[in-house]
């Protein structure tokens, strides 16, 4: 399977001929951004009608890391259960958010939202934390950091390895595994 | 996985916190030999593409993780602890407080992720030390201790289910539901999966069934030839829904089963769904006083 080199931050014309099920190497910026990092987000939307730490056009990583080892600037980071930040990442999308990274089935909302906004959900595989970490090059706090893991963080990265998990069209390759 | 040294001067509670400390570090950064051992053979046997690309991340993955000493898996889990003390011993002094201080002390060293919060509902701020542990204390005939130990990630927790069945609905109920789980929630779970199923008891209980039989090893069936039936069957049906590993498709979506089952009320037919991801991280230990 040969797989597809993708630049970050992406515009939506970048990433508009990525298919579905496509295997990827995601090269660039990334901002880590969980549960709580969402809420304030979204809070901070709904109060200012844009996007904070001029998030607009960048994509986000669903993780949270463990802290820096064997000389790399994270131990460990892999993808959390995307379908967490469903209540929020429409309007995210909305806001300027073109790529998401996490893992794990999500509800129709979000292909529909991809649809409509042209951009694009990876998802990584989950349990291979120590891997991914070595495509991590640097790690810096941008925002929250009592929130621990949770913080807000600009990662830069290196051939990383993902899938396609909804593209633009919004093709959904979740609904389209499975013999059940 | 590299061995951990479980002998001590005497049983005490020093004795346990200080194996769980030494275990917490070995489990975080190195597969289950059973569940490395089941993804590699899967990786051969895969007839998707992707799938075998999935399982040989996953087992490039390990190699990383122990020669690096990294965890496995960002997510370090929730530290349980249950401890089965042989019925011939006493163990003396607060036992789960001083594991407490272990995996204080465990998570700093080995820069572990610190994911606990004070309060599920009203304080969710982190606790900064992964503390508190959450432990159970039970018997077992004999002397000495058997320590296990798991770190369990929230994702495939979150994944798991406690459903309370009529008995109508008999065994087709249950095979149902694990399916249907399986389908549902699996790829949010880091498959391939390790199942935990429990079968019986009280509401309370049944998760605890399901639980401690993610501590079996993949390949040991139950020593009742009818559950091992089951269990086959079970992990049959659930690798047919296709879902496959990262759950992206192919024939392994669990590389185990484990169902425990119990005694239970003439109305009841209790069901405990408890997935264990690809990272599956436990060990059990026999802890002996000399």
């Amino acid at each position: 399977m040969s797989r597809i080199k993708v630049q970050l931050p992406a515009t939506i014309e970048d990433l508009s001929g990525l298919q579905m099920g496509q295997e990827v190497l995601l090269s660039g910026t990334i901002y880590t951004m969980r549960d709580a990092g969402h809420a304030r987000v979204l809070d901070y939307l709904k109060e200012h009608g844009e996007l904070p730490f001029g998030l607009s056009g960048q994509a986000l990583f669903y993780a949270g890391p463990t802290p820096a080892a064997a000389g790399r600037p994270l131990g460990s980071i892999g993808p959390t259960t995307s379908s967490r930040m469903d209540f929020a990442t429409p309007a995210l999308y909305r806001a300027g958010i073109t790529v998401t990274l996490g893992k794990g089935k999500r509800s129709q909302e979000i292909s529909q939202a991809c649809k409509k906004c042209g951009s694009v959900h990876f998802t990584a595989v989950g349990g291979v934390a120590a891997l991914l970490a070595t495509c991590v090059k640097s790690s810096e706090t941008v925002a929250w950091p009592e929130l621990g893991t949770e913080a807000l963080k600009k990662l830069e990265i290196e051939n990383m390895p993902a899938f396609v998990a909804i593209d633009s069209k919004g093709n959904d390759i979740f609904s389209n595994v499975g013999r059940a | 996985m590299p061995e951990i040294p479980t002998t001590f001067e005497s049983l005490t509670a020093d004795g346990v916190a200080k194996a769980v400390g030494r275990a917490i570090p070995v489990i975080a950064t190195s597969m289950r030999p059973d569940v490395m051992q089941a993804i590699a053979a899967a990786r051969d046997t895969e007839r998707s593409e992707r799938a075998r690309s999935i399982l040989g991340m996953m087992v490039e993955n390990n190699e990383i993780a122990e020669r690096d000493h990294v965890p496995l898996c960002q997510d370090t889990g929730t530290v349980w602890v249950y401890l089965e003390v042989g019925e011939q011993e006493s163990v003396p002094g607060n036992i789960f407080s001083k594991v407490n201080d272990a995996v204080a002390k465990a998570y700093e060293e080995s820069k572990l992720r610190m994911s606990v919060l004070n309060d599920a509902l009203v304080n969710r701020t982190n606790t900064t030390n992964n503390t508190p542990a959450f432990t159970e204390i039970g018997f077992r005939p004999g002397r000495g201790a058997t320590l296990h130990v798991m770190l369990k990630g929230g994702g495939s927790d979150n994944a798991s289910r406690v459903i309370m069945l009529a008995p109508g609905a008999g065994y087709e109920g249950i095979k149902a539901e694990v399916v249907k789980c399986a389908i549902e929630k699996g790829s949010n779970a880091c498959p391939p999966l390790v199942i935990g199923v429990g079968v019986g008891a009280t509401f309370d209980k049944v998760g605890g069934l399901a639980k401690k039989a993610l501590l079996r090893s993949v390949g040991q069936p139950n020593a009742n030839p009818d559950v091992a039936a089951i269990e086959e069957d079970l992990l049959q049906a659930v690798n047919a829904t296709g879902v496959g590993p990262a759950g992206l498709g192919g024939d392994t979506t669990a590389v185990a089963v484990n169902v425990n089952t119990a005694p239970c009320h003439i109305a009841a037919l209790p069901l405990a769904i408890n997935m264990g991801c690809c990272a599956m991280r436990s060990a059990s230990m026999e802890l002996v006083g000399e």
